[in-house]
């Protein structure tokens, strides 16, 4: 979708303010929410395409003015009221009772067998790569041009190469296809390639972008010949 | 969310939900996943703790050193980080295909996820707050020479700029110059100088004194 959160090359946000020291965790709720993620996706509440769509859809004004891990709340709300694991109006209730009693944590309780998960999901991750039967549309080598259209649903063609042509550099082989995963249409593997954009086509002759080129990953989809 | 907003508190540039609420918010959350037996206390101890405490950029310090004093390791790494930085023992969840960039006289390499905060985790670590926020994700891939002189590193103009923008389930990070003046340094020595700006390419190593 044509969102806030497709944010290359926009203008207007300022430096890039970087702390030399910065926790880990900026808040104790914080561990919380990260470890809300694996357990909400094995409960199988979003795959991580419905999650990152579900972060799309925070109102643009708040998108900007909130921070990380509350971007991932709002998906998670999203996605587990769907799923029927969060009541709107008790999720409410509950917050208003933490927020007038902050000396209280949540309740405790163990589950070993999600730390076991964890312990085998953590050091191997969850590939991405499909095996499937579809020979490649595009070499290494082949000019190609991201399709200009507008989308409507979730997408990782960036709006800043929609349009423009560049040269494929690597071609990956079959992955899942976000913008069919986010829809909830399964993984419909589709051939992943590496684009290499140069940036004095995108930006025109700005110093920033001088003797500059951009790589991004893009799947088959979304691109056809110049 | 317009009754709270006299709450809204500016933290670090940014107009925010207080600390407060966003507590509130997620203590609600995790007692509904408590009780629908979806998370425990436990497993939010276990995962916060390792990347808390053993996941983080030393393990890709660890990875860049081994590449500057093993020319053998630093082929394989390039070749496929992947399987490099699985014989040090660093793999696992959002670095399940993993690419290092090589730095040269010439070339400098600077990793972005412009959609939203894709990142090496098993080299890296989580994020940092900068590098998920919308200055760097919309700056790096228009104004990366503007960026990294915001870093302190000030790129000649003859040294061209690759910018890798993360949009897909594969992840980058940077294998930096050895800096002069570390030879015969042990990789101990030699990873102590490799910072995690380093590795996203917006910054440089720490250079020896003197």
């Amino acid at each position: 979708m044509d969102g806030i959160h497709d944010l290359g090359g926009k203008q207007g946000h300022g430096p890039v303010v970087h702390p030399e020291d910065e926790p880990v965790f900026g808040s104790e709720w914080e561990r919380s929410v990260l470890t809300m993620f694996p357990a909400m996706a094995l409960a199988g509440a979003f795959n991580i395409d419905q999650f990152r769509h579900g972060m799309e859809q925070i109102p643009a004004a708040e998108y900007l003015t909130s921070r990380y891990y509350e971007h991932w709340m709002h998906s998670m709300v999203h996605h587990g009221t769907q799923a029927g694991i969060f009541d709107p109006d008790e999720l409410e209730r509950r917050t208003q009772h933490y927020l007038a009693h902050p000396e209280e944590g949540a309740p405790k309780a163990s589950k070993p067998e999600l730390v076991e998960t964890l312990k085998q999901l953590i050091p191997t991750g969850m590939d991405a790569r499909r095996e499937a039967d579809i020979a490649p549309a595009y070499r290494v080598g082949d000019r190609v041009r991201v399709r200009p259209d507008a989308s409507t649903t979730h997408t990782r063609r960036a709006g800043y190469v929609r349009g423009h042509v560049g040269e494929i550099t690597h071609a990956h082989g079959t992955y899942v296809y976000p913008d069919s995963s986010a829809a909830g249409l399964g993984d419909d593997p589709q051939h992943l390639y590496t684009v290499r954009f140069d940036a004095a086509d995108i930006w025109g002759d700005e110093p920033g972008a001088a003797n500059t080129v951009l790589h991004i990953d893009l799947w088959e989809p979304y691109l056809t010949t110049p | 969310m317009t009754s709270t907003h006299e709450k809204i508190q500016p933290v670090e540039g940014l107009a925010k939900h207080s600390d407060e609420e966003l507590a509130a918010r997620a203590k609600a959350m995790e007692s509904i996943l408590v009780e629908k037996g979806i998370i425990g206390s436990d497993a939010i101890d276990y995962m916060s703790s390792v990347y808390e405490n053993e996941v983080g950029p030393q393990l890709g310090a660890q990875v860049v050193a081994k590449a500057w004093t093993d020319p053998e390791f630093k082929q394989r790494l390039l070749a496929d980080a992947t399987e490099a930085c699985k014989e040090l023992g660093f793999s696992g969840m959002q670095g399940e295909e993993m690419t290092a960039l090589e730095n040269t006289d010439d070339v400098h390499h600077l990793v972005v996820c412009t959609l939203c905060s894709c990142y090496p985790w098993p080299v890296l670590g989580l994020p940092p707050n900068w590098y998920k926020y919308p200055a760097y994700r919309a700056r790096a891939v228009r104004d990366p020479r503007g960026v990294m002189k915001e870093f302190g590193l000030d790129l000649p103009d003859s040294v061209e700029v690759r910018v890798w923008d993360s949009s897909a389930e594969l992840r980058y990070f940077v294998l930096p110059q050895r800096p002069a003046g570390t030879d015969g340094w042990t990789e101990e020595q030699l990873a102590a100088l490799v910072t995690r700006d380093a590795m996203i390419g917006v910054g440089d190593v720490r250079h020896p004194e003197g």
